[in-house]
């Protein structure tokens, strides 16, 4: 008896270490099939890269795994050549990669916009200010600002804005998350504060958040989405022909297409606005 | 009832609709966490058991490792594995980072030591007038231990249940080594993850719903055949 239960304990864990472990169907096979994008949050938090991934894996045969890091991890990633293909946004700690040639075939491919949101009673009084200004009015009322403080991209433009502001935020009121966009935005809901976030996002979760945009448009609120592929003359071991084929996939006149439409269904608005021909 | 009740009522619904996405990151859950119990086994009994009737200089050192390894934070074994198996790391040329393969080698890592520190009390707990009489009857070395596991066999699915328990449970590890990669090594508890963080949180109670349920019924049927050994 005893032994009938342990056969079955054992067939039962092996079952389940064999199941599953069948391989995918898929169409063209090439080489290296494995391909490794880090991303940034905002493209998995949106939802574009489910639509996105599976329509380059079927048209290519290659499979993609997607990391989404904020894109200061995402750009560290690229830097030790730990990762193929890159789509990140922010263009000025992007740019010493593209200049010391770790990354090559550096693509713009779209761009939204961030936007301050905060509680819709605006207690410092920021609404229709530009971002710097804004800035400036949340730190003299002392307002609780929620920073994402983990080095993504979004963090990056905050703290962008910050010093053109000419302000060094600290205290009471200035707050890290160290999250994501989405887990960032629910953080300043709960708590009535300020916060940076990227427009795909925002519109993403709007529902559940109760606060409202309340400075928008300006030059430096500017978000620049760029693909780009890890140098393979610097790290062998890149899947330099996959990641060229996204780069490319990614520009393409199709794609740019399907992100210009992405949630233009469910939001009223698309989320990003596809610019791989600028 | 709010979040909750649409949570669970969701929960329901893709149970009982059998929807293939959340039927894959169950099953891979299992496939995972199953394997890597598995392997854990394979290590901590045989481990738990030397540690617990060997007599060598540094012993009481070993136990400690092992016990202090029992609290180890999965996010740290996350970290460690994934420094060991990145492209340019030790491991890197195994190319196993981002798979299921790297799941199972840190929540075996995670688990290893739960089942070993188990498996020394349970041995250990086993009267020791019991060790004598079963050496009284000459039987061989591989005879004494197999007898001495069965008599200590409550404790040991203890230890399988406690070990399945913590690596099923874990996120931080199986995000990091894992990148929660949909259809690949997305699991029940790094799909909640995500989900909180788009904002879907009706479908990240459900998948919660489902990992109590997966969890509840696996340890149910360990604790059935642990009670049934007892008789």
């Amino acid at each position: 008896m005893r032994a009938l239960s342990a056969y079955i304990i054992l067939v039962f864990f092996i079952t389940l270490t064999a199941f599953g472990c069948g391989g995918k169907e898929s169409a063209p096979q090439p080489q290296v099939q494995e391909l490794i994008l880090a991303t940034t949050t905002s493209t998995m938090d949106s939802g574009l890269l489910d639509v996105l991934i599976p329509e380059f894996e079927k048209e290519t045969g290659y499979q993609v795994k997607p990391i989404a890091v904020g894109t200061g991890k995402a750009l560290a990633m690229g830097e030790k050549g730990e990762v193929d293909v890159l789509l990140t946004h922010a263009p000025a700690a992007e740019r010493p990669l593209v200049d010391a040639a770790i990354v090559i075939n550096y693509r713009r491919v779209m761009h939204n916009d961030f936007v301050v949101v905060g509680p819709p009673e605006d207690p410092a009084g920021i609404k229709g200010k530009p971002s710097a200004a804004a800035f400036t009015a949340i730190a003299a009322a002392k307002a609780l600002f929620i920073s994402r403080g983990d080095d993504s991209g979004t963090h990056k433009k905050e703290l962008a804005i910050w010093r053109e502001a000419g302000i060094e935020p600290a205290g009471k009121w200035y707050q890290e998350s160290g999250q994501g966009m989405g887990a960032t935005l629910r953080v300043a809901a709960e708590k009535s504060a300020y916060t940076l976030t990227d427009r795909a996002t925002y519109l993403a979760q709007q529902k559940n958040l109760g606060l409202e945009i309340l400075v928008e448009g300006d030059e430096s609120l500017l978000n620049i989405y760029h693909v780009m592929q890890v140098n393979p003359e610097k790290f062998a071991k890149v899947n330099a022909e996959g990641a060229k084929a996204f780069v490319e996939f990614m520009v393409s006149p199709q794609i740019q297409q399907s992100i210009g439409e992405f949630g233009k269904e469910k939001y009223g608005q698309p989320l990003f606005f596809p610019d791989a021909e600028k | 009832m709010g979040v909750l009740g649409e949570g669970l009522t969701e929960a329901i619904r893709l149970l009982a609709t059998a929807d293939p996405e959340v039927l894959n990151i169950t099953l891979r859950t299992l496939q995972v966490s199953g394997a890597a119990t598995f392997i854990s086994v394979a290590i901590g009994v045989p481990t738990g058991a030397f540690l617990a009737l060997a007599r060598f200089f540094g012993r009481g050192a070993a136990v400690s490792f092992v016990n202090f390894g029992m609290g180890l934070p999965p996010v740290v074994v996350g970290l460690g594995t994934w420094l060991f198996l990145t492209r340019y790391g030790p491991l890197g040329f195994l190319g196993i980072l981002y798979s299921p393969a790297a799941m199972i080698i840190a929540q075996a890592i995670i688990a290893s030591p739960i089942v070993a520190g188990f498996t020394v009390a349970a041995v250990q707990a086993v009267n020791p007038k019991l060790r004598l009489s079963i050496l009284a009857l000459g039987v061989t070395r591989i005879q004494y231990l197999w007898l001495l596991l069965r008599e200590a066999r409550l404790g040991i699915l203890a230890a399988v249940i406690a070990g399945f328990g913590g690596v099923v449970s874990e996120v931080g590890a199986s995000m990091m080594v894992g990148g929660n990669i949909r259809g690949e090594t997305r699991v029940l508890t790094t799909a909640t993850v995500l989900e909180v963080s788009k904002g879907n949180f009706e479908l990240a109670t459900a998948l919660s719903a489902i990992l109590l349920l997966l969890s509840f019924t696996i340890t149910a049927t360990l604790t059935y055949l642990q009670q049934r050994g007892a008789k």
